[in-house]
C-alpha cells in the first residue's frame, strides 16, 4: 500500500468513526448510562429526565457540564468528544422533556454577600454542606433505597460555577425542583432580594474554591525488599495484616487458578485481606469501589531477592474523580505502608 | 532522509488516532440491561470466549445487607491469560500488584454496572514490549464491556 494511500484510510477510518458518532442516544448509553440511568432517572450520577432541571437548563450549561465535568464530584470531563458530539448528546437528553428551556444571560446579580451567607447557613448549608462542598455519597447510589433523596450536588465546584450563570442559580432558588429535595425557596417565604443575595454568595465561592485533593502521585506502587525468605515474609504479611485488625480473606499464588493444580509459580504470592467498616465506608461514597478490592499485598522472590509490593491506591483513584474516595485512599495508602514496612523489617 | 520524515508522518497520524479513540483518564464502566445473575453469566461466557481465563469470583457483599445496604449483589471477577501473566511478573514485575486483572460487578436495581480500570493508565514509555500487553487488554476489555452493555 503505498503512503498517500495508507493515509487516506487512516483518515476515512477517522471521520467514519466521527460520522458514527454523532448519534447521541449510542453517545449518551456508551458515556453517561452507566451513572445517568438508560432513562436519565439517576444511579450513581442525579437524575437528568427531571423536567424541572431540563426547564432551568440551558443547552449552554449542558454542554459545559459534559466538556468539563465536576472536578473531585465524579462527574467526568468528556474532553475528547468533538462540538457535534456534545451537541448530539444534548439533543439526546432533551427528548426527555420537550418544550423550551430557559434562556440566561451572562449577566451578574447583585446582592449582599453578606447577608446571602447567613441566610445559606440557615437554609441551605445542611444540605448542600457548609461551605459549598455537596452531600457525600453520589446520586441516588445502588447502596441506597431509591425513595432517599438525591445527594445534593456541590455548589462549590468549579465545574458547577463555570457552567451557571447567576440567573440559572436564581430561577433554581426560585422555582426549585420538583421530584428532589431542592424546593423553591419563593415558596419557602425568601423574598427575590433575599435570593439575589443568596446567588451572589454562592457565586463568591469561585473566590474561596475548595483545596482540591486530586492530585496524581508519581508512584504507581509500593515496593520495599524483604530481608528473610519469601516463605517467612508471607507468615509477616499475614501477621501484619492481622495485627492492623484486618481479616484475612485469602492467600493464593498470582497465576492460582489459571493454570493447573500444581503446577503454579509458588514464587509468587498474594495475601487477601479485608476490613469490613472500611468497605462499608468506601461503598457509602462510591460504589465503584470494589476496583481495589479485596485489599492484596504481593510478595514475590526475583534472582534471589524478596519484594513485598501493593498498589498505590491514590494513583488509581484520581480516575475515580471522587474528592471523599481519595481521601479514604490515602487512608489505605497510609495502611499499606504500615503493613509493608512491617513486612519487610 | 524522506523515509524518515514519513515515518515520522505515520507515527504521528497513528498517535493521532489513537488519541482519539482511547482515553486513559476514566474508568471504563457500562451499565447492562441485564439483571445480576444473567449478566453474571453473560460475562463469565464473554471473558472465556475472549480467551481469558476466570481464576477466582470474589464476594464483596458478604455482610452487606446487614450493614444496611440495599444489595448483596457485589462481586469481582478476576482473570487472565496464564501464558501472559507468567511472562509479565517475571520481565515487568512493575505490573505484579494488577494481574490478575479484575472486573466489579454488581446491581443496581433491575440492571447491573460493571466497572473496570483502564490499563492504558499503566503504560510506560520505558516498557514498549509490555505496553503491547497493555493495548490488547484495552482493546479486550472494550469488547468485552461492549458485548455486556448490548446484552438483553
Ligand atoms: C433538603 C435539601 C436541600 C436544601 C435545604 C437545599 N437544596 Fe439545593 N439541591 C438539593 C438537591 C437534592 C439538588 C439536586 C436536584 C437535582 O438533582 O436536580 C439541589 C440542587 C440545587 C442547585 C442546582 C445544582 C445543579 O447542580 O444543577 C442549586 C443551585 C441549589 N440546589 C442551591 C441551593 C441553595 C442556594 C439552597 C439554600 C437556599 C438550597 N439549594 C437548599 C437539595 C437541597
Ligand atoms: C461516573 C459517573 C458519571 C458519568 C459517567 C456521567 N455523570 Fe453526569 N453526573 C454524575 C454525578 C455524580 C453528578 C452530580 C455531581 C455532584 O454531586 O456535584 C453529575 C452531574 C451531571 C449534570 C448536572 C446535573 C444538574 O443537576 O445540574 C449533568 C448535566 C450531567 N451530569 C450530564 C452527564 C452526561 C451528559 C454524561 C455523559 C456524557 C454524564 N453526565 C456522565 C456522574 C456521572
Amino acid at each position: 500500500m503505498s503512503l498517500t494511500r495508507f493515509i487516506l484510510s487512516l483518515f476515512l477510518l477517522l471521520t467514519a468513526s466521527l460520522a458514527q458518532a454523532a448519534d447521541g442516544q449510542r453517545l449518551y448509553e456508551q458515556n453517561c448510562a452507566a451513572c445517568h440511568g438508560l432513562d436519565g432517572n439517576g444511579g450513581v450520577g442525579v437524575p437528568l429526565a427531571l423536567p424541572d432541571f431540563q426547564y432551568s437548563a440551558s443547552d449552554d450549561f449542558l454542554r459545559k457540564m459534559i466538556r468539563h465535568g465536576r472536578p473531585g464530584r465524579v462527574m467526568p470531563a468528556f474532553k475528547r468528544f468533538s462540538d457535534e458530539e456534545v451537541d448530539a448528546i444534548v439533543r439526546y437528553i432533551r427528548h426527555w422533556a420537550p418544550g423550551k428551556p430557559f434562556k440566561y444571560s451572562s449577566k451578574r446579580i447583585r446582592g449582599d454577600v453578606k447577608h446571602g451567607k447567613q441566610l445559606y447557613a440557615q437554609r441551605c448549608a445542611s444540605c448542600h454542606g457548609a461551605n459549598g462542598e455537596g452531600g457525600k455519597g453520589t446520586g441516588v447510589t445502588f447502596s441506597r433505597p431509591r425513595n432517599l433523596p438525591i445527594i445534593p450536588p456541590a455548589l462549590n465546584n468549579k465545574g458547577f460555577l463555570d457552567a451557571a450563570p447567576d440567573e440559572m442559580i436564581k430561577a433554581t432558588l426560585m422555582n426549585g425542583r420538583e421530584g428532589t429535595p431542592m424546593v423553591s425557596f419563593l415558596k419557602q417565604g425568601l423574598k427575590e432580594k433575599d435570593i439575589n443575595d443568596i446567588v451572589a454568595y454562592v457565586r463568591s465561592f469561585e473566590k474561596h474554591p475548595l483545596p482540591l485533593t486530586l492530585k496524581v502521585p508519581e508512584e504507581r506502587l509500593i515496593i520495599m525488599e524483604s530481608m528473610q525468605p519469601l516463605k517467612e515474609t508471607v507468615e509477616a504479611i499475614k501477621r501484619a495484616v492481622v495485627g492492623k485488625n484486618y481479616r484475612l480473606i485469602r492467600v493464593q499464588y498470582i497465576n492460582q487458578g489459571l493454570v493447573e493444580k500444581g503446577r503454579e509459580n509458588k514464587k509468587q504470592v498474594i495475601v487477601y485481606f479485608c476490613n469490613f467498616s472500611f468497605l462499608n465506608r468506601a461503598l457509602a461514597v462510591d460504589p465503584r469501589v470494589g476496583l481495589f478490592l479485596p485489599c492484596r499485598v504481593t510478595a514475590y522472590e526475583k534472582d534471589g531477592k524478596v519484594f513485598v509490593t501493593s498498589t498505590n491506591p491514590l494513583y488509581m483513584s484520581t480516575i475515580f474523580n471522587n474528592n471523599e474516595l481519595h481521601r479514604l485512599c490515602q487512608e489505605m495508602y497510609q495502611e499499606y505502608m504500615d503493613i509493608i514496612e512491617e513486612a519487610t523489617l | 532522509m524522506k523515509i524518515i520524515a514519513n515515518n515520522r508522518l505515520i507515527s504521528a497520524i497513528v498517535f493521532m488516532l489513537f488519541a482519539t479513540l482511547s482515553y486513559a483518564d476514566e474508568l471504563m464502566m457500562i451499565r447492562s440491561e441485564q439483571t445480576f445473575p444473567e449478566a453474571m453469566l453473560k460475562l463469565q461466557e464473554t471473558i472465556n470466549k475472549m480467551g481469558y481465563t476466570i481464576s477466582r469470583v470474589q464476594r464483596v457483599d458478604i455482610g452487606l445487607s446487614k450493614s444496611g445496604y440495599l444489595t448483596d449483589k457485589y462481586r469481582v471477577v478476576f482473570f487472565g491469560r496464564n501464558n501472559e501473566i507468567e511472562e509479565i511478573t517475571s520481565k515487568y514485575p512493575y505490573l505484579i500488584p494488577y494481574v490478575p486483572w479484575k472486573i466489579a460487578i454488581f446491581a443496581e436495581q433491575e440492571n447491573t454496572l460493571l466497572v473496570t480500570a483502564d490499563p492504558l493508565r499503566l503504560l510506560d514509555k520505558k516498557h514498549p514490549a509490555a505496553n503491547r500487553y497493555l493495548y490488547q487488554w484495552k482493546k479486550d476489555l472494550e469488547k468485552i464491556m461492549h458485548i455486556m452493555q448490548k446484552a438483553e
